[in-house]
C-alpha cells in the first residue's frame, strides 16, 4: 500500500462521492456556527425551502460580536442585538443546540468545540470563520469557509472540495526557555510568508511540536490560515488523548478503547511524500513581536524594526515601506522602546486557560503601567470559571486588567471593545492587518507572556525584564 | 444566481499583493443580515485616501479590478465577495487568491480570475499607461484581454468553478443529486462520534 499522509488518511475517509470532471464531496462530522455569518445561510435556506440535514452534528454559539461587559442586559448596538436574534431564532426553528450569551458553554467557537471534546482525531470540522484550523490540533481536518458553503452544509452534511496539496512543517529543536507556541507560529509564518500555504494542508512535525500541549498545538493549528494553509494537523499522540479522555462528547468505555485504536493509526507513514516542506529550528526561536501589517512581518523582541530595503524583492519592500507608514515606525528602531496604549490578552488564538495562566504569573504582584489600558478576555465562559476558581482573575484585576467575559472582543474589534485611531496595542490575537482592531488602530502580535510584561512595562518587554 | 459569460468595461488597477478582506470590507460591515448593501464600505478606509484607485475619475462604473497576488487574504467573510459585486466588480484579477476567497467568489458569481505573475505586470503596465483602457474577461475562454494595449492573458480557473460561473448554477442542487451516496456514507459512520445533544 502506498505510504500515505495523515492529511490523506483523513480525506478518504470522508470521500462521499467523487464524480468524474467534479472536486470531491466531502462528509463533515461537525459545523460550528455563529451569529456573524450564519443569517444569510438561514436565509437562503429558507428561501429555498431546505432543511438542516444535521441539526445533531451543528452546533451554534455567540462569539464574534457579543458584548464583553454586562452581558446579563440587553444588548445596546441594535445591529449586533438583531444578529443575534437572528441566530437564536434560526436555531430554534431549525433546532440547533445554541450556547447562547450567558450560558456557561458559550465562548468562542474555536474554543468551546475542544473544550467539550467535540474535536476529535480523524473528524471533518467546518465553520464560517478562518481559524477553524485550530481544530488540526487534534488530528482533525478543520478549515474555515464562506456563507455560502455554510448554507451548503446545512442542507447537505457536505462540501465539494479539491483536495489541497500536503506541506510538512518541520520543526526541529526545542522551543527555548520564555518561547511559546504563539512566538513558534509567528516564527513559521515569517518563514513560510502570508502566501505560502496556499492550497495547501499544513502538517506540523517534529519534536518541538509534540512537546507542545493541546493549548499550544491549537494556537500553533490556529495561525496555520496566516500562512495562507487551507489547514493545519498535527497527528494525534497520548497528549491528545489524555487531554480529551472524559469529556462530555469523547467517547466512552468500550467506544473509547475503539476510537483510540482508529486514532493512533492517524499519523503520516513513513516515506510517506509531501508536496511542499519547510524546515524551522525551533531552538533558534525568541519572543516574537510583529512590526507591520501582516502576521508574517514579526521579529525578535531582542531586534530592531526592520529597513524594508533590506527585503529580498521589490513587492515586500513596498509591503514593509506602507507597513511602517501604517505603523508609525522607523527603522532601527529597538522593539522594546516602542510604547503601546492597550494590552489585550484573549482570542481563539491565546484566550484558553493555559494561556491566561502564563500572563497571569507574569503580572501577579506587579502593576499594570499608569495610563495603559489592559484587558483579559477569556475564549469561552468556561475558562472564565476555571480561571476564577484558580484566582488568576485576582492576579489581573488588583494589577489594574479588566477582567472581562467571554468572545472574541478586540480581536476584530465588532463589539465596540476597540482601539481608537493611532492608539497601539500588544496583542495576543492572530491579525494585525490595518484597521483590525478599530479604524486607524496598530496592532502588535505577542505571546500572553509577553503582552503581560508589556503591560507592566509600558513598552514591549519579555518577563525576563521585568 | 445568474451566469456570467463575459465582463466588458473598466478595469482598476489595485497594485498591492495581501489585500485582506478585513480591508475589502471593514469588519463593523460584518452586522448586516442580508447578502446587499456592503458597496459602501468597499476599501472603505482606504477610500479615505483621495489618490485611492477608487478615488479617481470612472472607477465607480468599473467591473474588473487588477490586484496583486495573494488577494482576499484572512477572514473568511462572503461579505468582501457581495461589498466587490455590490460595488460593480464583477470580477478579480490576481496572480494569486487565498482559498477561501476563491470559492466565495465563484459561490456568488464574481469571477477569480487568477493569471501568472508575467501576465499580471504586463495588465498593470498596460493599465499604467491608459487607465481609462476597457478591458475584456472572457469566461469560456478563460481570458483577460485589454485589446487596446493588444495584451491577452490567459486565466487559471478549474473547470467546475467555470461551469458553475458560466451557468449560475445551484451548488445545493447539484450536490442534492448525491443524496443516496450521503445517506450510504451516513449508515456506515461510527456511532461513537459525536453527536450534539439537543437544548
Amino acid at each position: 500500500m502506498t505510504a500515505q499522509r495523515l492529511f490523506d488518511k483523513v480525506w478518504e475517509r470522508h470521500v462521499v462521492a467523487s464524480p468524474d470532471g467534479e472536486p470531491a464531496l466531502l462528509y463533515i462530522d461537525l459545523h460550528l456556527i455563529h451569529e456573524v455569518t450564519s443569517p444569510q445561510a438561514f436565509e437562503g435556506l429558507d428561501l429555498a425551502g431546505r432543511e438542516v440535514r444535521r441539526p445533531d452534528l451543528t452546533l451554534a454559539t455567540m462569539d464574534h460580536d457579543v458584548p464583553t461587559i454586562g452581558i446579563d442586559k440587553p444588548i445596546e448596538d441594535p445591529m449586533a442585538a438583531e444578529q443575534i436574534a437572528r441566530l437564536r431564532d434560526n436555531c430554534a426553528k431549525h433546532n440547533i443546540t445554541l450556547h447562547a450569551l450567558g450560558s456557561v458553554e458559550q465562548g468562542i467557537v474555536h474554543v468551546i468545540g475542544p473544550q467539550l471534546g467535540l474535536t476529535q482525531p480523524g473528524m471533518t470540522v467546518v465553520c464560517g470563520d478562518s481559524h477553524t484550523s485550530t481544530h488540526g490540533a487534534f488530528g482533525a481536518l478543520a478549515f474555515g469557509i464562506g456563507t455560502s458553503e455554510v448554507e451548503h452544509v446545512l442542507a447537505t452534511q457536505t462540501l465539494r472540495q479539491t483536495k489541497p496539496a500536503g506541506m510538512a512543517v518541520n520543526v526541529t529543536g526545542d522551543l527555548p526557555r520564555g518561547c511559546t507556541a504563539k512566538d513558534l507560529a509567528l516564527g513559521i509564518i515569517r518563514t513560510l510568508g502570508t502566501g505560502g500555504g496556499v492550497g495547501s494542508v499544513i502538517e506540523y512535525r517534529g519534536p518541538a511540536i509534540s512537546a507542545l500541549s493541546m493549548e499550544g498545538r491549537m494556537t500553533v493549528c490556529n495561525m496555520s490560515i496566516e500562512g495562507g494553509a487551507r489547514a493545519g494537523m498535527i497527528a494525534p499522540d497520548d497528549t491528545t488523548f489524555a487531554f480529551l479522555e472524559g469529556r462530555k462528547y469523547s467517547p466512552k468505555g468500550a467506544e473509547w478503547e475503539g476510537a483510540l485504536d482508529l486514532w493512533r493509526g492517524l499519523v503520516t507513514d513513513p516515506g510517506a511524500h509531501f508536496d511542499h516542506e519547510i524546515t524551522v529550528d525551533a531552538a533558534a526561536l525568541r519572543p516574537a513581536v510583529t512590526w507591520g501589517t501582516n502576521p508574517a512581518q514579526s521579529v525578535s523582541i531582542d531586534d530592531q524594526v526592520p529597513d524594508p530595503a533590506a527585503f529580498t524583492t521589490p513587492a515586500l519592500q513596498q509591503l514593509a515601506e506602507r507597513a511602517l507608514t501604517y505603523m508609525d515606525l522607523t527603522p532601527g528602531t529597538a522593539i522594546r522602546d516602542i510604547s503601546v496604549d492597550t494590552v489585550f490578552i484573549g482570542s481563539c488564538t491565546n484566550g484558553r486557560l493555559e494561556d491566561l495562566r502564563e500572563a497571569a504569573e507574569v503580572v501577579r504582584g506587579r502593576k499594570v503601567y499608569p495610563g495603559v489600558r489592559a484587558l483579559v478576555v477569556p475564549g469561552s465562559a468556561r475558562v472564565k470559571e476555571a480561571a476564577e476558581a484558580e484566582g488568576l482573575d485576582r492576579y489581573f484585576t488588583d494589577a489594574g486588567f479588566e477582567w472581562r467575559s467571554a468572545g472574541c472582543s478586540m480581536c476584530l474589534g465588532m463589539n465596540g471593545d476597540i482601539l481608537a485611531p493611532g492608539e497601539r496595542s500588544a496583542s495576543t490575537s492572530n491579525r494585525n492587518f490595518e484597521g483590525r482592531q478599530g479604524p486607524g488602530g496598530r496592532t502588535h502580535l505577542v505571546s500572553p507572556a509577553v503582552a503581560a510584561a508589556t503591560a507592566v512595562a509600558g513598552h514591549f518587554s519579555a518577563p525576563g525584564d521585568l | 444566481m445568474a451566469g456570467v459569460q463575459q465582463i466588458s468595461g473598466r478595469a482598476v488597477a489595485l497594485n498591492r499583493r495581501d489585500v485582506d478582506t478585513d480591508q475589502i470590507i471593514p469588519a463593523a460591515w460584518l452586522k448586516l443580515v442580508g447578502r446587499t448593501g456592503f458597496a459602501d464600505g468597499l476599501f472603505s478606509a482606504w477610500r479615505t485616501d483621495p489618490n485611492f484607485v477608487l478615488n479617481q475619475p470612472g472607477a465607480n462604473e468599473a467591473k474588473i479590478l487588477v490586484s496583486g497576488a495573494n488577494f482576499g487574504c484572512g477572514s473568511s467573510r462572503e461579505h468582501a465577495v457581495w461589498a466587490l459585486h455590490d460595488y460593480g466588480f464583477q470580477t478579480v484579477v490576481a496572480p494569486s487568491f487565498a482559498d477561501i476567497f476563491r470559492n466565495n467568489c465563484v459561490n456568488s458569481g464574481v469571477v477569480p480570475a487568477q493569471v501568472t505573475d508575467e501576465g499580471s505586470a504586463r495588465l498593470f503596465s498596460a493599465l499604467a499607461a491608459d487607465p481609462q483602457a476597457e478591458a475584456i474577461v472572457d469566461v469560456a475562454a478563460r481570458t483577460v484581454a485589454i485589446p487596446s494595449a493588444g495584451v491577452t492573458e490567459q486565466f487559471e480557473l478549474s473547470d467546475f468553478a467555470q461551469w458553475q460561473l458560466l451557468e449560475g448554477l445551484d451548488d445545493i442542487a447539484l450536490t442534492l443529486r448525491h443524496g443516496t451516496s450521503i445517506e450510504e456514507y451516513e449508515a456506515d459512520r461510527p456511532t461513537w462520534l459525536p453527536t450534539v445533544a439537543a437544548g
